[in-house]
């Protein structure tokens, strides 16, 4: 019979079975603000919801953007992906900043259409000043929706080098489009902006339809990818007969 | 060239010939620039942002755009007279009122001029480009970021195309919990047509 008395084994201390949740303050800032208390805390959120500004301006800048991005990417494709991370975090913050200034309540849209009704028409008008031109559901996959725009903003001032002619920088824009939707829960396969015509922003379309293309050499497709989740949830809703 | 006259001229191409667009796109996206190079410019041994390395960035872009905004400058200013400044102290007027009212709809103050009259500083009541900003609350970003650091280039850029070399460096900030946002510019030389040695 092994005793029951003497040293206990080595046995290794026992983990606790739980572990503490450190005193995290996040909020509790450290930073100085100025005697005149102008932090951003102390500003009306939509004292600068109409003021303009120079398109020149903006235009120096994003092309200071594009060339820092293009700097650190070595195609086409990589540009568009960098530009959209840049607009992207724009996306998360402003869906809350517009719902908060609509004059109805700011209730989030859960629908699809919903959504993209208040892509097309209150965060175009608060970037751009008018609604974008049109809307779409795509003809082979019912996940895809697109929005048009005639005449980006963002690219006026803009011109591509023909050997890169599929980019388009409004890539940007899908950026803040990807983080409107994500933030609104609907967890995007991806936006991404395409020119509407074959021959890109240089102009020049042949064949059929290039009365519209001559019209709006710059149109471009913002294709909206809309993830598995979101169209189980829009299922579901249509089910419950909403 | 006086005060008013430039705050008129100033007034005129902003109202006039200058296309818009909302300010909030240009301060979004001003952010998204500078969060990036916080991302990607940090010191490799304890992964913190380099602020002195992300200054220097910002000052170079800032002084690219400037050498080709002075084009559009002159070219949207060359109506109401294109006659060239005549001293350093119509330069700080034109820069304030003209300058920064077209390209960003602000009017700065100058003031502080040093006794030779070669430094003044710009000051600036609101900077747009500012709203929405607080700087990181890392123990270091307050210290030692220039936010608005491109825009010294800007300046730097645009003067040197037209035969001045200033220096353009910020000496206070509301972001970092100073009570005034200050852009000091110092001439350095103004620059000497250089000829051809046989030019005649």
């Amino acid at each position: 019979m092994p005793s029951m008395v003497g040293p206990p084994p080595d046995v290794p201390p026992k983990e606790p079975p739980y572990t503490a949740i450190l005193p995290a303050k996040p909020f509790h800032s450290r930073l100085h603000s100025p005697s005149s208390r102008k932090t951003i805390y102390d500003r009306n959120l939509n004292r600068t919801q109409t003021t303009p500004t120079s398109l020149p301006s903006f235009a120096y800048l994003f092309n200071t953007l594009i060339t820092y991005h293009h700097s650190k990417s070595g195609s086409v494709s990589e540009i568009e992906t960098r530009l959209n991370r840049a607009g992207y975090p724009i996306g998360i913050k402003l869906l809350d900043l517009l719902l908060y200034r609509q004059a109805r309540a700011a209730v989030r849209p859960t629908r699809i259409i919903d959504l993209l009704q208040f892509v097309h028409t209150t965060l175009w008008r608060a970037l751009f000043g008018r609604a974008a031109d049109a809307l779409e559901q795509g003809v082979s996959n019912k996940n895809e929706y697109m929005i048009f725009d005639n005449e980006p903003v963002v690219n006026t001032y803009l011109s591509v080098p023909k050997e890169m002619s599929q980019l388009n920088c409004a890539a940007f824009v899908a950026g803040i489009l990807e983080g409107v939707c994500d933030a609104a829960g609907f967890g995007m396969e991806g936006v991404t902006a395409h020119w509407a015509s074959a021959s890109g922003g240089t102009g020049g379309a042949e064949g059929e339809g290039n009365k519209e293309e001559e019209m709006w050499p710059g149109k471009t497709i913002f294709l909206l990818r809309f993830g598995e989740v979101a169209m189980r949830r829009e299922e579901a809703f249509k089910a419950g007969g909403g | 060239m006086a005060s008013s006259k430039a705050a008129r001229m100033g007034e005129e191409v902003w109202k006039t010939r200058t296309e818009k667009i909302n300010l909030e796109v240009l301060t979004l996206t001003y952010g998204t620039l500078v969060s990036q190079l916080t991302h990607d410019l940090r010191d490799p041994a304890t992964n913190i942002p380099d602020y002195a390395a992300i200054n220097t960035e910002l000052d170079r872009m800032g002084h690219s755009i400037g050498l080709r905004l002075i084009e559009d400058f002159l070219a949207k200013t060359s109506s109401a007279g294109p006659a060239p400044c005549n001293n350093f102290r119509e330069t700080a007027e034109m820069i304030a009122k003209v300058g920064f009212k077209i390209f960003l709809n602000v009017t700065p103050r100058v003031e502080n001029w040093d006794k030779e009259g070669r430094s003044f500083g710009l000051v600036f009541e609101e900077m747009p480009v500012s709203e929405f900003v607080e700087l990181p609350d890392d123990g270091r970003a307050q210290e030692e970021l220039w936010f608005l650091n491109l825009f010294c280039g800007v300046v730097k850029g645009a003067l040197e195309m037209v035969q001045m070399q200033v220096k353009a460096e910020w000496v206070s900030d509301v972001l970092r919990g100073d009570d005034t946002t200050e852009m000091r510019v110092t001439l350095i030389r103004y620059i000497e047509d250089e000829m051809p040695p046989d030019d005649e």
